[in-house]
């Protein structure tokens, strides 16, 4: 069953558009994460979803109901933004009482509602204290507890770990994950730009740029088969390497030349049309590895290299003396700087982009 | 006593009356347009588009009413006869022109107006330069900062006794005569000066003004980021050269703020006047003047008109703080 | 600056001097005003209020009865009484009858005068004109003196002024004034406030920059139109009136420093409390007032100084009866009718200023984060 709908919805500032043509359906209990860099219209489609901002185009139907123009109160959903947005003048209890209050519920209600949230969330001990009294991952499990007694449709997260340190933000995210698992039935919809966040949380992720959807799937469907360049080099740490290329022999798998006189040999099924088109060849940096021979993909002298114990980030000299090409290795590497290496990928770890930057398994 | 129950009464009946007000409308529009039933959603938004104007009425109505409709309705005056009643054409404004009161007057309000914020600045930036530097700085501040806390008439009474003048061979009670004695001088009737009197008279405002100055700058002044005036040390400046030129020009936005305050300030300025000299003995200002020509001269006509002059002069100031306002939206 | 190394001890003492100079500068004319006012009226038209702790000196020249009030006794003609009468009372130290040598004689000497007559001068300032025959002429004998005063002071200044001279009356009527039209802007300018800060609706840009233009507005604009409206409407003179009055001219402050402040609570609160399902008025009351507790407090004590201190707008819309001068009105009228009566002024003025300087002390902390709010951008 579809929990929010979202069909052509657009966001504009008088000329400025900031949102395009969103075609997304939520379905019932998923986890949906929003992910792209800063500016790309994430936290401006959730908070059209929260009912903070105004829908300029499209439609946005959540459970069935057509929800462009009620306000947020009336739309079944729960919110946990990033600065917690907790009443400082209110203790914990209160804070999350204030939406039953406001709904004008039975005292008992509340009470029950509130205990149990404050069960799930371990915050017992802390219900007669202020906020300013909380660390900063007890002030974001009151706002996530805030959320759960309004027992919504559709949870909306906005970025809520940005604002703790790295150790909380991963204990914290463990326990939204655990929350999710405790709440199956329960849509919610995470805003990030941390792509950890995103792969670790998310059953789908939706990735935008610029005001688009870029692309929408599973997060190992996102790493394994990027739609495009964009999602490609986005999902996944360093960024995936792209060379040039040209298709020379299409089929079930293609064949590009990517140097004179070296070709590779990438699983993506071409079609006759495609020979002799300018590509791009996408590899992971992790999924390079050393070789002696002649058969290799790329050659480089190292530049930089980063030993970091468990893996060893070389990164190669690039044209004009900017750093061009890395490969993650794994373990302790003795490779110095101003060494000359070669390194290959297996077939099947290869992509293949066309000149737009799509990918040929989407084209 | 009974003065007292009917002063508690109608104060109660007059805020009570305004929280009955806020209460009253918001129940009533949250009873036309229900926040439940079917149409929830619309009759929420229509609530909201009309909410803003329930908040605003009575700040709308305070401010045409007591500021906006006076402004226009002087303009009006100034072209009408003492009563208000017969149209007079610019005779007014005619007669302000060749008007000796009137002149002295403006004369002596430009006085005020550049030696006043000047002076009350300046001791403001030396007084939050030095107490930001000592430890006892905060109680210096507290009473440097205290006779803003006085009204300008106790301050004219407070500096009325420091001016207080006896004859020539009696001890002098008045502290200035009492110095200007010890050092040999002739004791003087400041007030009645000519000229100087408008000094002494400043004195006191700016006595009143220079706390204020104090307390922004200060913030002002502690607000600048160490890591400028430390690196200004590493560069080996002096601390006369640290405050001159690092730290005085970050801050001219607040010197400005400040400087236009007591400007307007000065404008308006009339309780001290009235009290010391009652504008005798050339130190007339133009509030004042307005004042006399009100209640003594009873000429509506004229006193409407020196009120547009002082509003002509608030003018480029109103146009700045708006602009200032908008820049920050 | 605390922790620089190498910082020269003189400059430190150098700036320690210049402060408090500063504060001397600052606090002695009103210091001079609080001794004077407990000083007895006598000294204090005499001698310099610094020198309130010393007891004072002074020559004075007393005319004794004339001849007429000399009674027999025994075979004398005598004239007696005190020096001091009508005047404040100390010790005499020393007396002479002629303005060539004043001090002549210490006390209980006796001075031969002309014509066998004898003058007597007690410490205490009796004295005894003695003479064999019947004294004549019309006026009496010249008794020159020098006086020591012991500092005196007393508390009947302020006796005087809250009961006789009606500051006392003056002080219920300031109060009256005061504390509604202190309430009544906060609670208008608060809700304008949040409206202008936080909803949405057309014109709000244009209310702003109105109610930022009328923060400079003279008050002098408005006596002469709204005098005439009073007197229209049939208000006239009367609390209401001047309640009004205060509250549309502190309006355009109050708004601006609230607004400045509901605009600065962070948004996801106010956003918070619209998805847990409260109107306007709700996060208004709920949400937006406590929280803007400090800025409420510092307009407060804005609005109280300046309704407090005010004597424009008292003049222009309250009386001059028993029943609407305020403070600032009597004391103006005092500095009109007793300019030379400084145990009555100073105890007036001190009477005025003591309940501002009050509020100051103990409120100096919200009254300068609002004068902050409302200047340092």
């Amino acid at each position: 069953m579809t929990s929010v709908s979202l069909r052509g919805v657009s966001k504009s500032y008088g000329s400025v558009e900031v949102l395009r043509n969103i075609d997304l359906d939520i379905e019932k209990g998923e986890l949906v994460v929003f992910v792209g860099p800063s500016g790309c219209g994430k936290s401006t489609l959730l908070r059209m979803i929260a009912g903070l901002e105004t829908i300029t185009g499209g439609d946005l139907q959540i459970d069935g109901e057509r929800m462009n123009e009620t306000p947020p109160a009336q739309r079944g959903i729960a919110m946990v933004f990033q600065t917690y947005a907790l009443y400082p003048h209110m203790s914990v209890r209160d804070n999350m009482a204030f939406g039953m209050q406001i709904a004008k519920k039975p005292k008992s209600e509340i009470e029950a509602a509130v205990d149990n949230a404050a069960r799930i969330l371990q915050l017992e001990p802390y219900l007669d204290r202020l906020p300013k009294a909380l660390s900063g991952g007890q002030r974001q499990r009151v706002a996530i507890g805030r959320a759960i007694v309004r027992d919504p449709k559709v949870f909306l997260f906005d970025e809520p770990l940005s604002n703790l340190d790295a150790a909380l933000r991963v204990a914290t995210r463990i326990e939204i994950a655990q929350l999710k698992e405790s709440m199956p039935d329960s849509t919610m919809i995470y805003v990030t730009h941390d792509q950890v966040e995103a792969m670790t949380l998310a059953s789908r992720i939706v990735v935008l740029h610029g005001g688009n959807i870029e692309q929408v799937g599973a997060p190992l469907e996102l790493y394994e088969r990027p739609a495009n360049v964009f999602v490609a080099q986005f999902i996944g740490s360093p960024a995936m390497n792209l060379v040039a290329a040209q298709v020379t022999e299409t089929g079930a798998s293609t064949t590009v030349q990517i140097r004179k006189g070296a070709t590779a040999t990438v699983q993506v099924p071409s079609k006759p049309a495609d020979q002799s088109l300018l590509v791009q060849l996408g590899v992971r940096p992790e999924d390079l590895v050393l070789t002696e021979g002649d058969d290799f993909l790329l050659e480089g002298t190292v530049a930089i290299v980063e030993a970091l114990g468990e893996t060893t980030v070389l990164y190669f000299e690039g044209k004009d003396g900017e750093v061009g090409l890395m490969a993650k290795l794994p373990g302790i590497q003795s490779i110095g700087k101003g060494t000359k290496v070669r390194l290959t990928a297996a077939p099947d770890k290869l992509h293949l982009f066309d000149a737009e930057g799509v990918s040929f398994h989407y084209r | 006593m009974e003065q007292l129950l009917l002063a508690l009464v109608s104060m109660a009946a007059g805020v009570g009356a305004c929280v009955l007000y806020f209460w009253g409308t918001n129940k009533i529009l949250d009873g036309v347009f229900p926040a439940r039933g079917p149409n929830a959603g619309r009759n929420i938004l229509r609530a909201n588009s009309i909410r803003p104007w329930l908040f605003l009425g009575p700040a709308i109505a305070l401010l045409t009413l007591y500021l906006i409709y006076p402004v226009i309705n002087s303009v009006i005056l100034s072209f009408y006869g003492p009563s208000g009643q017969s149209y007079v054409g610019t005779a007014n404004y005619s007669w302000l022109v060749s008007d000796a009161g009137f002149r002295e007057s403006l004369r002596n309000n430009l006085l005020w107006l550049f030696v006043v914020p000047a002076a009350s600045t300046f001791f403001g930036l030396i007084a939050a330069a030095l107490t930001d530097r000592i430890s006892w700085g905060n109680i210096a501040k507290s009473l440097i900062f205290m006779p803003m806390a006085i009204s300008f008439v106790g301050a004219s009474v407070i500096w009325k006794f420091v001016y207080d003048i006896r004859g020539e061979n009696i001890e002098q009670i008045g502290l200035l005569n009492a110095i200007v004695v010890a050092l040999g001088g002739e004791p003087q009737a400041w007030i009645t000066l000519p000229f100087w009197n408008n000094v002494f008279l400043m004195v006191i405002l700016i006595w009143i003004q220079t706390g204020f100055a104090m307390v922004i700058l200060s913030a002002a002044l502690r607000g600048i980021p160490e890591e400028t005036v430390e690196a200004a040390v590493l560069d080996g400046a002096n601390p006369l050269q640290i405050f001159m030129k690092i730290k005085v020009p970050q801050i001219w936005g607040t010197i400005a703020v400040v400087w236009t305050t007591i400007t307007i300030l000065v404008l308006k300025v009339f309780d001290i006047v009235l009290a010391m000299t009652n504008g005798q003995w050339g130190s007339q200002v133009l509030a004042n003047y307005m004042f006399d020509w009100m209640f003594r001269g009873l000429d509506f006509g004229r006193s409407a008109t020196i009120a547009i002059v002082i509003m002509v002069m608030v003018i480029p100031i109103m146009i700045w703080n708006i602009r200032e306002a908008r820049k920050e939206g | 600056m605390q922790g620089i190394a190498g910082q020269r001890p003189l400059l430190i003492w150098v700036v320690h001097l210049s402060v408090a100079a500063l504060v001397l500068l600052w606090t002695i004319p009103t210091f001079g005003l609080l001794v004077s006012s407990f000083r007895d009226g006598d000294q204090l038209s005499v001698s310099g209020w610094w020198t309130a702790l010393t007891a004072t000196e002074r020559n004075i020249i007393f005319r004794a009865p004339a001849p007429a009030a000399q009674v027999k006794d025994g075979d004398q003609w005598v004239i007696s009484g005190n020096v001091f009468e009508g005047q404040a009372e100390g010790e005499v130290t020393a007396f002479g009858f002629s303005s060539k040598a004043p001090a002549a004689f210490a006390p209980g000497q006796t001075a031969e005068m002309r014509r066998g007559k004898a003058l007597e001068v007690a410490p205490n300032g009796d004295f005894r004109i003695a003479s064999p025959e019947e004294m004549k002429g019309k006026r009496g004998t010249r008794i020159f003196y020098t006086s020591i005063d012991p500092p005196r002071f007393t508390l009947e200044n302020y006796r005087n002024v809250l009961f006789s001279e009606g500051i006392g009356r003056s002080f219920i009527n300031t109060l009256t004034v005061t504390i509604p039209a202190t309430i009544i802007p906060i609670l208008i300018a608060a809700f304008a406030a949040y409206a202008l800060a936080w909803m949405q609706f057309p014109g709000r840009a244009l209310l702003l920059a109105v109610v930022v233009g009328l923060l400079v507005v003279p008050l002098q604009m408005s006596l002469i139109p709204l005098l005439r409206l009073y007197t229209d409407v049939g208000i006239g003179k009367s609390y209401i009136g001047i309640w009004l009055a205060h509250t549309g001219f502190g309006l355009p402050l109050a708004i601006y420093l609230l607004r400045n402040y509901i605009k600065g609570l962070p948004k996801e609160i106010i956003e918070s409390a619209k998805v847990d399902g409260a109107s306007d008025f709700e996060i208004f009351i709920k949400i937006v007032l406590p929280l803007s507790f400090p800025a409420l407090a510092s307009f407060a004590i804005f609005q109280f100084l300046w309704t407090w201190n005010d004597l424009l707008v008292a003049t222009v819309f309250l009386g001059n009866n028993e029943d609407q001068l305020v403070m600032t009105g009597r004391l103006r009228e005092l500095l009109g009718s007793r300019g030379g009566n400084w145990e009555i002024l100073t105890a007036s003025a001190f009477v005025s200023i003591a309940v501002p300087l009050l509020v100051f002390f103990s409120l100096q902390r919200y009254l300068v984060r609002g004068l902050l709010a409302g200047s340092v951008k």
